[in-house]
C-alpha cells in the first residue's frame, strides 16, 4: 500500500488502521480458534461500596474471544470505511482497540477470575510515578534541558518525605519536604547543565548514581539500624469523593485515592494548559526552541530554564513522596525501580505534551498491572515477556513508528549568551 | 529619531572585531553599512542591539547617551532590529512570535492574543505585507518570515530599524519588495540601518554609505559612487569585478542527467524529474533561491543521496550505482556547501585535509600503515599552489579564515584528475580577494575542458561564470537559458514564474 499523496498525520491514521485490521484478523486465529478449550472466565466488577449494577460476568474463553474479535474486526474494518469517507476514525478505533485487548485478556485468563475494575485501578496507581516523572520531563525539556535525572528526583522525593514523615510524625512534613528534595537534585542538574555547560545526559546519570548512592548509604547506617525513629512514615489514606466515588467502575477507579493522586489530576491540568496558554509556558517553549530569539526579545534564557527545571524537580520529588507517604510507608534502597527511566520513555511517546505522556504512561502503568494479575491468575504468557511491554513500546515509540518525534529544538544544548554572534 | 555610535571598540580574545566606530544616522535617513564577511559588521550591530557589551564608546540617541545592556534596552530606546538569521520560533505562530518576551496576560496568567493579533493586521494591511497572524512560522516563505520581523519592531515602535544582510536569503523579487518597503518605511519618518556586501542593493537605497573593513570605519561615501570605487574600498584595494574567460572550445558531452528524481523520507520529490547535458569546456549555473533542491541534486551526482529515480552518469559512470569513493576516482570534483561540515574535518591538519580522499593511496599509506611524511610533502606543494595563508601545514583547519579553508578544499578536489567540478555555493561567505581567486580556479577548469557546474543563488556569481543558466525552482528545472538572459528574467524564474507570465508554483 503506498502512502505517497498522504500527509503525515494522515499517513499515521492509514498505517494504524491498516494495522489493527491485520491485529484483529490475527486475534481471532490465535485467541479463538486455536483455543481447544472453553473454560469459564469469571469478571467481577465491583471494587468497594460503589452502587453495584454489574457483579460478576461469566463468558466461556472461547467463545468470548470469538465474540470480541469478530467485533474488533467489524470495528476495524468500519473505521477503514470511515477513514477511506475522509470522516474521523478515532472512536471506532479506540473501540476496536479495546475489543482486540479483551479478546486477548479473555484468551490468557481462561478458567479464572478477572478482577475487572481492581485491574484498571492498579493500572492507575501504578502509573501515578510515570506521570509525575513524565511531567517533570515536560517542564524541564521543553525548556531545553534534559532530564535523565528524573528517577534520581523520584527517589530523593521518596527518601526525603519517608524520613521527614518518620522524624516529625507528621505526614503532612513529608509531603512538604519531597518537593523541595526533588527541587535540590535539579539544582545539581540546572548548576552543572546551565551554568556549566556540562554534557546533560552524562550528568543526568551521574545524578542518578549519586543519589541511589546516598540514599542507600542512608538506608544501611540510619534507616534500616533504627527504622522505628528513621523509616516509620505514616501513610495517607484514600479520601473518596461523594457521590463521584459511589459511580460503578469509573468512581473506584479514579475517585478513591489519596491527595498525592488528585494532586496529580489539578498538576496535569495546569501544565497542560500553561505549556500552551500562559505566559510561563510560551516562555518556556521558547528557551527550548530557540533560545537566541527569546534572548533577543528581552528574554533571560539561563534564568528561564534555571527556574524550570528546579520546578521540574519539585514535581518529579512530590511523585516521589508517593512511593513511601502515598503508599508503603517506610522507604527502601532503590525503591523507585527504574521508573524515572520508564517515564523518560512515556514522555518520548507522548512527544513531549503534557497529555500525550500521561497516556503513555498509563499505558505503561496499565501493561505493569496487566502482568501482576496474570501472574496471580496463572496465564500461558510468561511474566517476564508482560514485564518487557513497557520497554518495547518505547523502542517501538522511538524508533519512529508513532510518527516523526520532533524533541525541542534546543533540547540538550546549553545556551550561552551573545553566542550566536561571532 | 538619530543614532550615533562613538568610539565602538569590541574584543574577542586577540581579535579586534571593531575599533573606535563612529557612525551616524538621522530621522527618516538610510544608512547603509557597507563592508565584506567578517569586517564586523554584525558584531557592531550586535553591540548597539545589546546582544554584546563594547569594551569602550558610547551610543547615543538624539544627542543624549544611553546605556544598552539587553535587547530590551534597545527596543524600549527604540531601537529595532532584522537579524540576518531570523529571530522568530518555526514551531511558534506570527502572533506568539511577537508578543514574546512583552506578553498581555490576564488574572490567572493565560494570554491574550488579541491585541497582538490587531495590531499585527493594521501594520500588515498599511504596509501591504500580508501578513496572517496566526500562521506557524514554519510554514511561511522567509520573504514574509521577514516581514514579520519588521512587523515586530514596528509595534515595539522602533524609530531607527536595524537590518542585518537582509537579503541574503531573498530572492530578486522579494529583494525588490523589500527595498520598496523600506523606502516606505523612511517616508513615515523611521530611520534606517541597512547593512550589506551588496553594492548593487547599497547604491539603490542609502541616503549615505558608511564602509567598514577589519573592525573599522574606512571612509564613507555617496550613492552615486560607482561599484568599482566602493568595492576597492570595501576591499581595501583594486578590484576586478569581472572573470576573464576565453572564447568557448566545446568538448563532449561529460555529463548526462535524465528523467532524475531525488524523493525525502516521505516520499516526496525534492528533485523532480531534472535532466539536462552538460559538455567538457562549460560551465552551467544552476541559480535559484535556496532550499529548492538543489543542495540534494549537487549530493546526488557524487552518489551522497538515496531514494533516487532515473539516471546520472558522468563520463559513462552511473554515479547512483557506484559509491562516493568510485565516484571521485572517476573524475569529479565536489566542492560542497558547507565547508565547515562537509568539506573538511576541522579538528584534522591542513596536511590530512588535503589527502582525505586520497589517504589509502600511496605514498600516503602502504599495508595499513600511514606516511606522515609523505603528507607533509604533499602539503607543501599545494599551500604555495593555492597561495593557502596559514602559519603551518600542521595547523588544524578551524584556525583557518573562511576563504583559506575554501582554498584547502579546492586544492584537494582539483589535484585529483577530474573531468567534472561540481561546486556548491562556492564563494558564499568569502571576501572579495577569495570570491576571484576561487571564480578564476573554476574558469581555468572550464577553460581546460572540463564540465563545471556552479550551484549558486547569487546572481553576480551566476552572470560572472555562467555560459548557460539552469534555474532551479520547487525541485525542477524550470529553464535552461544562455548567459545573456537578462537578469530580470532570471529573478522571474528563480520565483517559479515565467517571463510570460505562467506560474510554475
Amino acid at each position: 500500500m503506498s502512502f505517497d499523496h498522504l500527509s503525515t498525520a494522515q499517513r499515521k491514521t492509514a498505517q494504524r488502521i491498516v494495522f489493527l485490521n491485520v491485529a484483529s484478523a490475527l486475534s481471532l486465529i490465535f485467541f479463538a480458534l486455536m483455543q481447544k478449550v472453553n473454560d469459564p472466565v469469571t469478571y467481577s466488577f465491583v471494587l468497594g461500596d460503589e452502587w453495584a449494577f454489574i457483579k460478576e460476568w461469566k463468558l466461556g474463553s472461547k467463545t468470548g474471544s470469538t465474540n470480541f474479535s469478530l467485533a474488533a474486526i467489524v470495528l476495524s474494518l468500519s473505521a477503514l470505511w470511515m477513514y477511506v469517507k475522509r470522516q474521523s476514525a478515532k472512536v471506532l478505533i479506540s473501540i476496536a482497540s479495546a475489543a482486540l485487548f479483551m479478546s486477548f485478556l479473555n484468551w490468557a485468563s481462561a478458567g479464572d477470575f478477572v478482577p475487572f475494575t481492581g485491574l484498571l485501578q492498579g493500572g492507575l496507581v501504578l502509573s501515578v510515578p510515570l506521570i509525575f516523572g513524565a511531567l517533570a520531563g515536560v517542564v524541564c525539556e521543553r525548556s531545553g534541558v534534559i532530564n535523565i535525572a528524573i528517577e534520581g528526583q523520584l527517589l530523593a522525593g521518596a527518601f526525603g518525605a519517608g524520613v521527614a514523615a518518620s522524624l516529625t510524625k507528621n505526614i503532612w512534613v513529608g509531603l512538604a519536604v519531597a518537593p523541595i528534595a526533588g527541587a535540590l537534585i535539579s539544582l545539581i542538574l540546572a548548576t552543572f547543565a546551565i551554568k556549566y555547560a556540562i554534557d546533560q545526559v552524562i550528568l543526568g546519570f551521574v545524578i542518578n548514581v549519586l543519589v541511589i548512592g546516598l540514599t542507600t548509604f542512608a538506608t544501611q547506617r540510619a534507616l534500616t539500624t533504627n527504622p522505628t525513629v528513621w523509616n516509620s512514615a505514616p501513610i495517607f489514606s484514600p479520601i473518596p469523593i461523594p457521590i463521584l466515588s459511589k459511580i460503578p467502575l469509573i468512581g473506584p477507579i479514579f475517585f478513591n485515592h489519596t491527595i498525592i493522586i488528585y494532586t496529580l489530576y489539578l498538576l496535569v491540568a495546569v501544565i497542560q494548559v500553561a505549556l500552551f496558554k500562559s505566559k510561563w509556558g510560551l516562555r518556556m517553549r521558547s528557551v527550548g526552541e530557540m533560545p537566541v530569539a527569546a534572548e533577543s526579545v528581552g528574554i533571560d534564557v539561563n534564568k528561564v530554564r534555571f527556574r524550570n527545571v528546579l520546578i521540574a524537580g519539585a514535581i518529579a520529588g512530590y511523585g516521589g513522596a508517593f512511593f513511601t507517604i502515598g503508599s508503603v510507608g517506610s522507604f527502601s534502597r532503590e525503591m523507585t525501580a527504574g521508573m524515572g527511566f520508564i517515564a523518560l520513555a512515556a514522555l518520548i511517546f507522548g512527544r513531549w505534551t503534557p497529555l500525550g505522556a500521561v497516556a503513555a504512561a498509563l499505558v505503561f502503568g496499565f501493561a505493569d498491572n496487566l502482568r501482576s494479575v496474570l501472574s496471580i491468575s496463572g496465564t500461558p504468557i510468561p511474566s517476564e515477556f508482560m514485564m518487557m511491554v513497557p520497554y518495547i513500546a518505547t523502542i517501538i515509540a522511538v524508533s519512529g513508528f508513532v510518527g516523526k518525534v520532533r524533541a525541542p529544538a534546543a533540547d540538550g544544548i546549553a545556551y550561552k549568551r551573545g553566542g550566536g554572534s561571532h | 529619531m538619530s543614532l550615533e555610535l562613538r568610539g565602538i571598540t569590541k574584543t574577542f580574545g586577540s581579535l579586534v572585531a571593531n575599533d573606535s566606530i563612529d557612525l551616524a544616522v538621522n530621522d527618516g535617513e538610510i544608512l547603509a553599512i557597507l563592508g565584506e564577511n567578517g569586517a564586523g559588521k554584525s558584531t557592531l550591530m550586535n553591540v548597539v542591539y545589546g546582544l554584546l557589551q563594547p569594551d569602550s564608546g558610547s551610543i547615543l540617541v538624539n544627542g543624549k547617551e544611553i546605556v544598552i545592556h539587553s535587547p530590551l534596552d534597545a527596543l524600549e530606546a527604540g531601537i529595532g532590529m532584522v537579524h540576518q538569521h531570523f529571530m522568530l520560533i518555526p514551531v511558534f505562530t506570527v502572533a506568539e512570535n511577537i508578543v514574546l518576551g512583552n506578553e498581555q496576560i490576564n488574572k490567572i496568567g493565560i494570554l491574550n492574543l488579541d491585541k497582538a493579533r490587531s495590531e499585527i493586521r493594521r501594520i500588515s494591511d498599511e504596509f501591504n505585507f500580508d501578513v496572517d497572524p496566526d500562521s506557524l512560522i514554519e510554514d511561511l516563505p522567509v520573504g514574509i518570515q521577514q516581514r514579520v520581523e519588521i512587523i515586530r519592531a514596528l509595534i515595539y515602535d522602533a524609530k531607527v530599524l536595524i537590518l542585518d544582510e537582509p537579503t541574503a536569503v531573498l530572492t530578486p523579487q522579494e529583494t525588490d519588495e523589500l527595498l520598496r518597503n523600506l523606502k516606505k518605511l523612511r517616508e513615515s519618518g523611521r530611520s534606517i540601518v541597512f547593512i550589506s556586501h551588496k553594492l548593487r542593493e547599497v547604491k539603490e537605497i542609502a541616503d549615505k554609505i558608511t564602509i567598514i573593513r577589519r573592525g573599522k570605519v574606512v571612509g564613507s561615501a555617496s550613492p552615486s559612487a560607482s561599484q568599482e570605487e566602493l568595492a576597492n574600498l570595501m576591499v581595501g584595494r583594486d578590484v576586478d569585478l569581472k572573470v576573464d574567460k576565453k572564447s568557448q572550445q566545446l568538448g563532449e558531452s561529460i555529463v548526462e542527467i535524465k528523467n532524475f528524481s531525488q524523493l525525502n523520507h516521505y516520499g516526496r520529490p525534492i528533485v523532480d524529474d531534472v535532466s539536462f547535458e552538460v559538455r567538457g569546456g562549460e560551465i552551467l549555473a544552476i541559480a535559484g533561491v535556496q532550499g529548492n533542491g538543489q543542495s540534494e541534486l549537487a549530493e546526488s551526482m557524487v552518489g551522497l543521496q538515496e531514494n533516487t529515480k532515473g539516471s546520472i552518469t558522468v563520463d559513462g559512470h552511473d554515479v547512483l550505482k557506484n559509491g562516493v569513493l568510485e565516484n571521485l576516482r572517476s573524475g569529479i570534483a565536489y566542492i560542497p556547501e558547507d565547508r565547515e561540515k562537509d568539506g573538511l574535518i576541522s579538528s584534522f591538519s591542513i596536511s590530512e585535509n588535503l589527502i582525505l580522499d586520497i589517504h589509502q593511496n600511496k605514498p600516503f599509506s602502504s599495508k595499513g600503515l600511514y606516511f606522515p611524511d609523505a603528507v607533509a610533502a604533499n602539503a607543501n606543494i599545494r599551500v604555495p599552489e593555492f597561495d593557502i595563508r596559514t602559519q603551518s601545514i600542521n595547523d588544524t583547519a578551524s584556525s583557518l579564515s573562511g576563504g583559506n579553508k575554501q582554498k584547502v578544499v579546492i586544492a584537494r578536489e582539483l589535484s585529483r584528475p577530474v573531468k567534472l567540478v561540481i561546486a556548491c555555493q562556492p564563494t558564499r561567505g568569502l571576501d572579495v580577494g577569495s570570491i576571484e581567486f576561487v571564480h578564476r580556479r573554476l574558469v581555468e577548469e572550464r577553460d581546460q575542458g572540463r564540465a563545471v557546474i556552479v550551484f549558486s543563488t547569487e546572481l553576480d556569481e551566476v552572470f560572472a561564470l555562467a555560459d548557460r543558466i539552469a534555474i532551479m525552482f520547487k525541485g525542477r528545472i524550470i529553464a535552461i537559458v544562455p548567459a545573456t538572459e537578462s537578469r530580470e528574467n532570471i529573478g522571474l524564474y528563480m520565483a517559479g514564474l515565467t517571463p510570460g507570465g505562467n506560474s510554475h508554483a
